[in-house]
């Protein structure tokens, strides 16, 4: 059933790229109904899954020689991934709704990363895991250097080559830790099952861990975020930041974690400790950008921040926090996306701060002005909303691991309130006089021909993509429990044995 | 043995003779009045269905025996290699069918198929004499089809650095082959293997295993003995270029893989401290050659404006991954070898194809060439993508596969102990460069904004069979990636 998520989303690639040229109406409504049936099935998926148990979804042999198995399963945490991912692909599309130029290209793009991710939280094989991973970088590069805005060859090259590295990693430890487990399975289930020998772990561990997490931005290797996420066009920083660099985060937990857990031991603190950096140091650079983009790429630096801390600290309330923390990042900055790239810069065509500050957007867009401070409560972990349900758990559990770096982690959220309510105000209820001129006469901000008119008005597309976004953070932070009864019990899956036995879990 | 069992071994080997001769006689007789295009047509059909029958014999009559005492092996993985040979010469004449660079379609295809000849003994040569005569057959005619179009200043200098360089390394190796016989008085490989194992090891041993190594690095385009590469592949015609890049390869690689296993094996050196040494001698020489050639190939490739010299420079990056499977000396490494050098192959010659088309409509392979080629054939542009990517080792293409089967295999040497490791780290971490050089042509293709001065360069669609050719070996590229065992199950049954 949930094999389908994938297969959904390359047969909208392959339908995308029949249809002739130039229909972008119809390559939308494929895309629409693509994203649909992806989000539907994952519900699906969701209302059989059984918590607990590791679901196998479809297995057959693939490279026998070799012991490659084309094997795709599910477990709580792959689940609300796939959900988020669902959400993500959906969001996306609504605010992708404007794009004009290649419209169907775009899509089929679009949705090959978003197949790519399917595949990788489905995956239990490692060799297939890897497969799907890289599947997902390549549309990346077209998405931002074709659509994007600013800068954005540079963006996109980037931020290519800083997941290609990061993947080169990740594939010498796929390699050697294939050869030294006997060269005759991928099954992550047999692995995690398979005592590595202790100094293999101790550099293997690093190894897989950064390579995965340099697209979970972790400080310092984060510097492809921010260029990558201001480039991209809205739909792309959507996913780049709501699922992609959930990919990361993802892969450090169910590869490095899982089977190299005295690597772990030995490296925890290390990682705790760039991920507080990541904490803090996002959130003192989004307070001083001057670009409203900017301000959101470094906050997502921050706030995966919070992801990689929940996973070392290594107790299930971290754990499950981190979790909840990936789904949450992924809905909260897909939505602030959505309000910077597609409600403001594309009406503005500014995204400068100052710039906007003499727009008064509250009064001439009151829609993008309430969901952005929805969002904005919700980035700051307002009660209520998940961002809140998820950072308390990530530093409760933070608090019994490393209660030093729990207490700066404090800190970092205090700058969070700090920067987000300063973009609020800036962008949205600037009380800068508006420069005297005369109506009709141009605006300061380049661009802003409608400035005495008002802007267009928030189209359809738009709000529903908002409100599926709010509805979910909302739902997810009222009724944390909706995520958590699939999350908690998967701790406690064979995957996770060795962790147990240290006595961690 | 009787002739007429030597036939029915060599039965595929004839068969590609008798269709070179086939081609060549039909063109004389009968097809003199017809046009050049359709003389390719007609010729290149021929090729194909004699390359394809000879496939089938070896698919449908699996045999298997040594012959002429043990010289010409005949075994299932040799097939499978041959097998694999042939699909690299067809893929390699549906890329040439709409070549206009020569006058004389039937000598290009018969001159190709001579050299497939060669290169199919090759393979089942097991004896240091046969291995020399079909290195020569494979080299001469390549030689006179580097050299092709007899028009361009260019393509005969490509023609005369190869032929030099060629010559040279023929030399060594034979300097080298005849110092093998002088220290174990024999010629067969496994024959070697055994006196080597028995006895220790001479200073002129080391020296001989020396001048093999940079006879065959010649061939191979590794480091420091690539230099005729870029130039050779930027001045022959394309598809020259391509069945240079892809054919000899495959068949060098697996021949000097089979050299390095049987006869100077470390397995079979295990007898005496000595004999180790040697192992340890020529795999340190070789794991620095895989070094070298990574390093250099790449980042020379990452300054190279013009297309055929950038696949000539990755061709000296992917000789030193291939020479990783050669060093990991096991049958699982030689397997990974030929997979890697297939793939790499097909990948390649599709490459050259579509450098083909770009040159021929806007008379350039650099940027200016390849400004807006997506919109003007966006099935070749779309080909062109899957093999640089394929060549880079992105997933689901052959070529990732290739590389985790090859390095895996590497890792493996030694039981796990990873004496190769720092290779396989700097190889991977090199892919990461080569990731950058390919995504630039595709930036020129997709991305770049059509140049105003010189916008009329490049006009008109090419043809629909030539973009249909491109895209069935970049079908066949996805295939062998999405489902490698299509090729590792044969070769992992053959072991």
């Amino acid at each position: 059933m949930l094999a389908w998520t994938v297969y959904i989303s390359f047969l909208g690639v392959l339908v995308l790229m029949l249809l002739p040229r130039g229909n972008a109406p119809a390559a939308r409504w494929v895309a629409l109904i693509t994203a649909v049936a992806g989000l539907l099935v994952g519900g699906a998926g969701y209302a059989q899954f059984q918590p607990g148990k590791i679901q196998t979804v479809t297995r057959c042999s693939w490279v026998p020689a070799l012991g490659l198995e084309y094997h795709l399963a599910a477990d709580g945490v792959s689940l609300t991934l796939v959900l988020l991912t669902g959400l993500a692909a959906l969001g996306g599309v609504l605010l992708s709704w404007n794009v004009e130029a290649r419209t169907k290209e775009f899509f089929a793009f679009y949705f090959t990363l978003i197949g790519g991710v399917y595949g990788v939280f489905l995956s239990f094989d490692l060799f297939l895991l890897f497969v799907f991973y890289e599947i997902a970088i390549i549309p990346k590069y077209f998405l931002i250097a074709l659509w994007g805005s600013t800068r954005r060859e540079y963006g996109a090259m980037k931020l290519v080559l800083y997941s290609f590295f990061g993947s080169a990693l990740v594939l010498i430890g796929l390699i050697a830790l294939y050869v030294v487990a006997g060269a005759r399975t991928m099954n992550v289930l047999e692995l995690a099952q398979h005592p590595f020998p202790h100094g293999f772990q101790m550099w293997a561990f690093p190894l897989v861990f950064v390579g995965f997490a340099i697209l979970a931005g972790l400080w310092p290797l984060h510097t492809w975020a921010p260029t990558g996420h201001v480039a991209a066009p809205t739909g792309a920083s959507m996913l780049l930041a709501g699922v992609v660099m959930k990919l990361g985060a993802y892969g450090c937990l169910r590869v490095a974690m899982t089977l190299f857990p005295e690597g772990l031991e030995a490296w925890k603190t290390w990682v705790a400790a760039l991920a507080v950096i990541g904490i803090v140091y996002g959130a003192m650079v989004a307070l001083v950008q001057k670009d409203f983009k900017f301000v959101i790429g470094y906050s997502s630096v921050s706030h995966m921040g919070f992801v990689l801390l929940g996973l070392v600290t290594l107790n299930t309330i971290g754990l499950s926090g981190a979790v909840l923390q990936m789904f949450s990042h992924g809905i909260i900055a897909g939505l602030l996306f959505a309000v910077v790239g597609r409600m403001v810069y594309d009406r503005t065509h500014t995204r400068d701060l100052p710039a906007l500050e003499r727009l008064h957007l509250s009064r001439r867009m009151p829609f993008a002005a309430g969901t952005f401070v929805i969002a904005g409560m919700a980035s700051m972990g307002l009660p209520g909303f998940s961002g809140f349900v998820a950072e308390l758990q990530v530093i409760i559990g933070a608090w019994q691991a490393f209660p030093m770096l729990a207490v700066i982690t404090g800190g970092g959220i205090l700058i969070g309130v700090a920067y987000t309510w300063r973009a609020l105000q800036k962008a949205f209820f600037g009380d800068a006089a508006e420069p005297a001129v005369a109506p009709g006469a141009e605006p300061a901000a380049a661009g802003d021909s409608a400035s005495g008119q008002g802007l267009q008005v928030v189209s359809m597309p738009e709000r529903l993509g908002a409100v599926l976004l709010i509805g979910a953070s909302l739902l997810v932070g009222l009724y944390p429990q909706v995520l958590l009864r699939v999350i908690v019990p998967s701790f406690a899956s064979p995957l996770f044995d060795w962790l147990r036995q240290g006595g961690s879990l | 043995m009787s002739y007429l069992e030597l036939l029915r071994l060599a039965a595929p080997e004839t068969g590609i003779v008798l269709t070179a001769l086939v081609v060549l006689t039909v063109d004389l007789t009968s097809m003199r009045g017809l046009g050049l295009r359709m003389r390719f047509l007609v010729g290149g059909l021929l090729t194909l269905a004699g390359c394809a029958a000879a496939v089938a014999w070896m698919l449908v009559l699996p045999v298997q025996a040594p012959a002429l005492a043990g010289m010409f092996v005949v075994n299932p993985l040799t097939q499978i290699v041959k097998v694999c040979l042939l699909g690299l010469v067809m893929a390699a004449v549906l890329v040439s069918l709409e070549a206009g660079f020569t006058r004389h379609p039937a000598e290009f295809l018969a001159l190709l198929l001579f050299s497939s000849v060669g290169m199919m003994v090759l393979v089942s040569a097991a004896d240091l004499l046969l291995i020399f005569v079909a290195l020569e057959l494979v080299s001469l005619p390549l030689y006179v089809l580097a050299g092709f179009d007899k028009e361009s200043r260019r393509a005969a200098e490509a023609a005369l650095k190869y032929f030099l360089f060629g010559a040279t390394a023929a030399a060594f190796l034979l300097f080298g082959m005849s110092l093998v016989y002088g220290v174990t008085g024999a010629t067969g490989l496994t024959a070697i293997g055994g006196v080597l194992g028995g006895q220790g090891v001479e200073p002129l041993l080391m020296v001989a295993v020396g001048m093999l190594t940079v006879g065959f690095g010649f061939k191979l385009a590794v480091v420091p003995f690539h230099l005729w590469v870029p130039d050779t592949y930027q001045g022959a015609p394309p598809a020259s270029a391509a069945f240079i890049a892809s054919g000899s390869k495959l068949a060098c690689f697996f021949i000097f893989a089979k050299i390095m296993l049987l006869a100077f094996g470390a397995e079979r050196l295990t007898g005496s401290a000595d004999a180790r040494a040697l192992g340890g001698g020529w795999v340190s020489l070789l794991a620095l050659l895989a070094a070298l050639s990574m390093v250099l190939g790449n980042l020379a490739a990452l300054v190279q404006s013009s297309v055929k010299r950038l696949l000539g420079c990755s061709a000296v990056a992917h000789a030193g991954y291939l020479l990783l499977g050669v060093l990991a000396h096991d049958e699982s490494a030689l397997a990974a070898v030929v997979y890697y050098a297939t793939t790499y192959g097909l990948a390649t010659i599709g490459a050259f194809g579509v450098v083909d088309l770009v040159e021929k409509q806007a008379g350039n392979d650099r940027r200016q060439g390849w400004v807006g080629f997506s919109r003007r054939a966006p099935l070749a542009a779309l080909a062109m993508m899957i093999f640089l990517f394929s060549l880079a080792g992105i997933p689901p293409l052959a070529g990732f596969f290739g590389k985790f089967y090859l390095f895996a295999a590497a890792l493996k040497t030694g039981g796990g102990s990873g004496e190769l490791l720092w290779l396989v780290v700097l190889a991977v971490l090199m892919s990461v460069v080569s990731f950058y050089y390919y995504l630039k042509v595709l930036k020129w293709i997709y991305l770049a904004p059509p140049v105003d001065d010189s916008a009329p360069v490049a006009s008109g669609q090419p043809s629909r069979m030539a973009q249909c050719v491109l895209l069935v070996i970049a079908l066949a590229v996805i295939a062998l990636g999405c489902f490698p065992n299509l090729l590792v199950g044969p070769l992992h049954a053959a072991r």
